[in-house]
């Protein structure tokens, strides 16, 4: 693969190499957050000095469908041992799925100072780096965040609505069966089932693992992703764009490649996704 | 005959006592690192589309071999190297499962998957591990059938 800073992308700085992360391992102005699917990866081993994030536990309301509030968040900072100049930078399983998940969430709160460990921990075990079951521990820090903004990278379901009305574009970034509505979710599963089969009228289907290669999980070169977002599917640097898959983690991945990869300036992640659309009464849906 | 194979009955007891999500991974990993992928007596890649598991994103597939005494052995493959999850789900099903009577093992429920991993494991993961369970159940299944 070819260096970040060669593949025509709009922010290549949102993306560091693994090289660059093993250069900075004890830089104090970095910290490097590991966001996996599989919870025993980290504990199993993980990039010397890494933390972890883990979606259930640390980026999710405990009670309401919703993420964590402003002082969940300073607290969750100060865990990790972050300030708000910290230089966050995500890696993780399933080519960095969970990863741009994470970053996501982080710039809810205004912590858009962070990056993608390009390649995540797929690459980073690929190329014999040090691994360590070791837990790190940070002096804990004062963060005072801003109040969660949702207005900027996060779609509610009567946005979704205004989309469908006015034919402007959805990113569907699930599986062709859960798109066509053939697979739902497996039967007896308590959490995140839908009621209905489908998509949202107008969606383009873009599985999200289309924009990286699978051999190294490295993304994508610029002019790859353009023909599968522009050519393929229509989609233009000027258009208000909305992702979404079943809960909205998948969809992150996607939203980080349009926005930051591609440079589209207004894409938001609808994280009601399917789970919310699948169960809505009274919504049109697709097939 | 009870409902439930007794090893699987133990170590869902062993998981009751758990008390920490990092407790949890430990003993999780600890069986992971048992897992000793299909023998080339039974299968060899690429392994056939019919013993893959439906919704594992790590790939895995399960064989059964009879066994005397209307019992079953379990084989499994998982073919993502960081599906550590899963293998750790085909040791405890091979270490509860095989050798245990078939007519329990077809009662067993794929929610022993949340009892084991804990309720908040993600929908994704969910649905492949229970997919393994499921799987195991129906050779069981087909196994009284015959």
């Amino acid at each position: 693969m070819t260096d970040i800073s060669e593949r025509g992308y709009a922010h290549a700085e949102m993306l560091v190499s693994t090289e660059w992360v093993a250069e900075h391992l004890n830089d104090p102005n970095v910290r490097i957050i590991e966001s996996d699917e599989d919870l025993l990866l980290y504990a199993s081993g993980h990039v010397p000095g890494a933390v972890e994030v883990d979606w259930t536990a640390d980026l999710n309301d405990p009670l309401r469908r919703d993420y964590l509030n402003r002082e969940g968040f300073e607290a969750l900072a100060s865990r990790i041992g972050i300030t708000p100049e910290t230089l966050c930078v995500f890696y993780g399983d399933k080519n960095n799925w969970w990863a741009a998940y994470a970053l996501w969430v982080f710039h809810l709160f205004g912590h858009t100072n962070a990056r993608i460990m390009d390649g995540g921990r797929l690459k980073w075990v690929q190329e014999g780096r040090p691994m360590t079951r070791e837990m790190p521990a940070y002096p804990r820090t004062r963060y005072t965040a801003p109040e969660r903004d949702d207005s900027v990278v996060r779609a509610f379901r009567d946005h979704v609505m205004q989309h469908v009305e006015a034919r402007r574009p959805l990113i569907d970034v699930r599986s062709p069966a859960e798109f066509s509505g053939e697979r739902l979710h497996m039967e007896d599963y308590p959490n995140e089932g839908a009621l209905r089969g489908g998509h949202i009228p107008g969606a383009r289907n873009v599985p999200w693992s289309r924009a990286v290669n699978p051999q190294d999980g490295t993304f994508k070169p610029a002019e790859e992703l353009r023909l599968i977002y522009e050519d393929e599917h229509e989609l233009s640097p000027d258009d208000d764009v909305i992702v979404y898959c079943r809960i909205g983690e998948r969809s992150s991945h996607t939203w980080f490649v349009l926005r930051y990869l591609l440079g589209y300036e207004k894409v938001r992640n609808y994280d009601g996704s399917w789970t919310e659309w699948g169960n809505l009464v009274n919504v049109p849906i697709e097939r | 005959m009870p409902e439930i194979p007794e090893r699987l009955k133990e170590l869902l007891a062993d998981f009751s006592f758990v008390t920490s999500r990092s407790e949890r991974a430990e003993l999780l990993i600890e069986l992971a690192d048992r897992f000793e992928p299909v023998p080339s007596r039974i299968a060899v890649p690429p392994y056939p589309e019919d013993h893959r598991v439906q919704y594992c994103e790590s790939e895995a597939y399960v064989w059964a071999e009879d066994q005397p005494g209307d019992s079953l052995k379990f084989y499994f493959a998982v073919e993502n190297p960081q599906g550590l999850s899963a293998m750790a789900m085909a040791v405890i099903l091979d270490e509860t499962l095989s050798g245990a009577p078939v007519e329990q093992v077809a009662q067993v429920a794929p929610d022993i998957v949340l009892k084991i991993f804990g309720n908040d494991i993600s929908m994704g993961k969910g649905q492949g591990l229970m997919g393994m369970v499921s799987v195991v159940q129906a050779e069981a299944r087909r196994r009284l059938a015959n």
